[in-house]
Parts: structure tokens; sequence; C-alpha cells
């Protein structure tokens, strides 16, 4: 089942934000994704950033730079998003295995060039953004006081399939 | 057109192109540790699909924290090993006999030129050094490979790297790989495969050229690669001899693999290594990078010898040369982690582990241990460390704690100074 795109954003003004950051390896003893929730971006470093934090408690969507969830293959990464709701990333760009866990789990990592990111993040100075996500019509909108603003996004046939069946499970099961 | 050593892979074992670009392989190998497989296990019991694709073909260790510190890493190897008995899983290494997957692995002979394998870890791009397409993934990734035998990957783009030259005395693979990285950024091969080529990498043993490929993923790549020649032929006899009537035949037979000359790439990179220098990462990225010499006088707490990256023989045996009659800072916390029981075995056997001993470190046995701060050597806020594994993020090694990446014999003069040293100097 397809999840639900959008929400409340958060920004992460930063490029090569790493798994470890994310969710850090001492918490990998965990074998439930729920036990993970406490611990989202306990180790990310950035200045101002408060992961116990109210806006990252509301937060949906993250906004963040370039090569996001660089490093482990933790799929721990994705599924602290996961059980915190934040089912959409939207990136510069990602590392690959992060990118593919993503939509494995049927979650959306949206890649969008420099100068939207840019645009985005200018947004957050009006005050609280919310970020809508037309997967059909591969659009992003984000709005806040007074203002919208509309991103195309491009994304490959094979990962939208896999978010729209709710994963790569789901997907491999009925074809191979 | 010809093709590179990854295209031809992808085109033996394509089983399926759902979408453009999109190419479903079939697996040679799904390999498993504790960590990552665990989840994928409880979804497969949960959706009633219980199965694997082929017990042959999966391969099973206990490595990352073990034997287990606790309950809840007790339960991971539990859940792991009830799984692997459960399918009758032949090749499961468990406590006295486990090692550290991307060292162990290759040990056992599993891992040959042309195969496709997968593992839920980031450095299976370790097993790229026996021509092969080697790949981490994702636990979801790692549950359909057990299910189904297959993985979905984008076509392959290759970049070259030519290293030419002749590596200076006590310049290693891991000051050869951390250059490299520096040189490409830590996404500049970002769904490619990074193709290691050239005089000096043809010179390189086995475990040189893991140590290479290993680091790939520190660039972004999805698997290093090396071509097969005879020297993966001597390292894999003893368990292909049964294959192949001689050793030219092997090499004749998995020639097949290798990159055509007029295969084409994305980026080639030329790189000739003959002035190099000992290489050592500043920071929180694998790609700041400089001199050691530029470094020189850093205080370090601890410095930890072993990982995928270098806790074979060789690698032991770089560090043990530096260090014998001597001893380390007294300031300096030592420790040891060869990779594998049969490496800790060699080691013994020629006096490694003794030399380690009189020098003051403590030896472990085989396992991830401290590289991701699981299990033993975590360093308390402010320490700060020399090792010879392959991540340099913040807490990596422990909360608040820095970690300097080097080479074993980096390593090694650092322990006995107390500080950051070329092994040169000494």
């Amino acid at each position: 089942m397809q999840k639900s795109f959008g929400g409340p954003a958060i920004f992460l003004d930063r490029s090569d934000i790493n798994t470890d950051e994310i969710i850090p390896a001492k918490y990998l003893t965990e074998v439930t994704k729920e036990a993970l929730q406490p611990y989202i971006l306990e180790d990310l470093k950035l200045e101002g950033f408060d992961s116990k934090g109210e806006a990252l408690k509301q937060a949906k969507v993250i906004v963040t730079r370039e090569n996001f969830g660089c490093g482990s293959s933790r799929e721990h990464a994705p599924w602290v998003f996961e059980v915190n709701d934040v089912h959409t990333i939207i990136a510069e760009s990602y590392a690959r295995i992060f990118r593919q866990n993503m939509f494995n789990c049927g979650m959306l990592a949206i890649e969008l060039p420099k100068a939207s990111i840019d645009q985005l993040m200018e947004l957050q100075e009006r005050g609280n953004v919310r970020i809508e996500v037309d997967l059909s019509r591969q659009q992003v909108n984000a709005l806040t006081d007074g203002e919208e603003k509309q991103f195309g996004f491009d994304i490959s046939p094979f990962d939208k399939a896999l978010v729209e069946a709710g994963g790569w499970v789901e997907f491999a099961d009925a074809r191979y | 057109m010809g093709k590179t050593l990854a295209e031809k892979i992808f085109d033996s074992h394509l089983r399926d192109e759902p979408f453009p670009g999109t190419k479903i392989l079939n697996l040679d190998r799904v390999l498993c540790h504790e960590i990552t497989t665990p989840v994928a296990i409880a979804d497969l019991v949960w959706r009633n699909k219980d199965r694997v694709f082929d017990r042959e073909k999966i391969k099973v260790v206990i490595d990352h924290v073990t034997p287990s510190k606790d309950t809840k890493t007790a339960t991971q190897a539990k859940i792991l090993r009830d799984w692997a008995r459960r399918h009758d899983i032949p090749d499961f290494f468990d406590v006295g006999r486990n090692g550290v997957c991307h060292a162990i692995f290759p040990e056992k002979g599993y891992i040959r030129p042309g195969y496709t394998v997968i593992m839920g870890d980031s450095h299976t791009c370790t097993h790229g050094a026996f021509g092969a397409f080697a790949a981490g993934v994702g636990t979801t990734d790692l549950e359909v490979g057990i299910l189904k035998g297959v993985c979905a990957f984008r076509e392959p783009e290759t970049i070259r790297v030519n290293l030419t030259g002749n590596l200076p005395q006590g310049v290693y693979a891991k000051d050869v790989i951390l250059h490299v990285i520096a040189r490409l950024g830590v996404n500049g091969a970002t769904d490619r495969v990074i193709e290691f080529r050239g005089s000096v990498v043809e010179r390189m043993n086995m475990d040189a050229r893991m140590t290479l490929c290993n680091m790939a993923v520190e660039a972004g790549g999805t698997s290093g690669v090396c071509m097969p020649d005879m020297t993966t032929v001597e390292y894999l006899w003893e368990f292909i001899q049964d294959e192949f009537d001689s050793k030219e035949e092997a090499l004749e037979d998995y020639q097949q693999w290798v990159s055509d000359a007029d295969a084409k790439y994305t980026q080639t990179l030329d790189i000739d290594i003959s002035a190099l220098e000992p290489q050592v990462t500043y920071d929180y990225k694998p790609d700041c990078v400089k001199t050691v010499r530029d470094m020189q006088g850093t205080r370090v707490d601890q410095v930890y010898i072993g990982t995928c990256t270098n806790g074979r023989i060789d690698d032991l045996r770089q560090a043990a040369e530096v260090l014998k009659g001597r001893k380390i800072a007294d300031s300096v916390r030592g420790i040891v982690s060869p990779a594998t029981p049969k490496i800790f075995s060699d080691a013994l056997a020629e006096g490694i582990i003794q030399i380690f001993m009189e020098a003051g470190f403590c030896v472990t046995n085989p396992t991830c241990g401290a590289c991701l701060g699981m299990s033993n050597g975590v360093l308390a806020e402010g320490e700060v460390a020399a090792a010879t594994s392959n991540r340099n993020f913040n807490g990596r090694m422990g909360k608040g704690g820095m970690v300097h990446l080097v080479s074993p014999a980096t390593a090694a003069a650092t322990a006995i100074t107390g500080v950051i040293t070329d092994a040169r100097d000494l």
C-alpha cells in the first residue's frame, strides 16, 4: 500500500549527512524498527539543530543538500524516518544505498537541483513551511505564509513503481 | 563497442529489465551478518515466506559484535543462528570460527571472477577485488535476495582509475585509496563502479587489492573492481583446482570478464603514485586527507589495527615490521583484531602476535569491534584514535570521538610515539 507524503518540513542545510548521524551504530542492536524511534538524527552535526526539538517532532518532510545518507548500508536510517512519520526527503543528491533503501521501503527520496533547494531553504525564513507531494504529477508544492512555490521532479519509473507498490518486497514478490 | 567488467557481469546475470535502465540481476552470493539480516528474517517470517532461494549461495557470519556483549546482541546472533540452522545453510560461521565478513568470505574461496554479490553491508564492494560485481545493499534488498536470488541495479557506469609508477617504500594500498578518495570526493563515484587498473594494481597481492576496493564506497562507488589475473588465480587455486586442469586454464576462463580495450568509461583518472606519501584523514569525512607528515604530532589516545579494510595477514605483517623490538607509548591504548581465525593463526605462527603483545597491544578475537563503536574499543568523548578502518564519521568509534584513518604501518608508528607519525621517520 502506498504511503502518504507531505506535511511540515524541516531544513537541514548541510551536505554529506551520513548514516551514523541519522542513526548511530550503537542502536543497530535493536531488532524492531519501532525501537529506533527516539534516536532520529541523534548525532547530527549542524548548528542550531536539536534532535529532540519540536521542529523535528512535527516534521514529515526533510529538505537537505548533497549526498544525503552517505556511509553505511543500514536500512535503520530510512526506518528511523519511517517510524517518525517522515516519508519524504528532498535533497540535491543521495548516496546510492540510502536512496534505494528509501524507495525499497516505499518512501520518497526526491532529487531537486541546487537552485530549487536554495529557493526552498529561503522559504523557511518566512515561517513554517508545509510541503505537499503529488507523485502522479511529479510535483512538489511548498507553502508558507502568503507564498507557494512549485517544483517538478524526475523519478525513475522503477522507483515510482516501488513507491506505488509499497516497496521492493511487494514488487519483487509479484514478479520473480 | 567494448564492454567493461561490470557491463559483462550485468549482461550475463540479467534476469529482467522491468524499465529501461533498471537491471534485475541473478545473484551468485547473498552474504549475511547479524546486524542487518535479523530484520529481514523477521519480515520474511511475518510474511509467511520464511524460505531461502539457494542455501548454498547464502553465506552467513556473526561478526559485528562477537561474542555477544549483552542481551540485545545475543538476540541478534540467535535470530541469525536459528535461521541458518532452520534452512540448513552449510556455510555459517559462529563464535570460534567467525571473522570479519569481508575477510572471511574471500578467504573461504566463496568469491570468484564474474560473480554478483550482495550483502547488507556497505563495504561489500571489497569483493570486487576478485573481478566480481559486489555491492552493499539495505535490508530490504537483502530480504529479496534471500527469498528470490535477485537484486535491482541501475545500468553500471564505470570510472577507471589508472595507478602507475612505483609504490614508494613505506606507502601502501591504504595510502593509495585515501588519495583516490580525496581526488574523487565522497560522492565522486555515486552510482558508479570504480575500476582499479594499472601496473601498481597488477603488482598488488589480493590483500592489497581488497584494501583498495573496500573503500570504493567512501567515494560513493557501488563496487570497486580489479581485473582477474594470475594473482587472483593463485589466491583461489586451492578452491578451484577441481574445476580447471591448470592455473593457465583458469586464467584463460577468467579473462572473459576483463574489460575490453575499447570499453567506455564515464571518467578516467591517471595517477602516478611514485611520489605518494603516507596519507591520513582529518575531520569527519574520508575525503579530508593530508600527508601523515602534515599531521605529524597530533596526539592520539587509541590505535586500532584490524577491520575489513586492513585486518588481513599482509596488514598485520606491515604493522609488526614497524613494532618489532619496540614498545608503544604509555599514553596509548593499542588494540589489534586479526580479521579471521586463519589470519590470527597465521600471525601466531609467524610470531606477529608475539610482536604485538610485547609492544603492549591488546589482541582481540576477530570482530568488527571498535571500527563502528558497537562492541569493544569505544572512545570516550573528546578522545582521538588512529585506526586502519574506513570511516571517520562523527561519533563513529564512540560519541564525541575523532578517528584518523591510516595504514597499518602508520598506525603502528603512531602507537609507538603517541602522536601521528610517519613510520619512515622512526
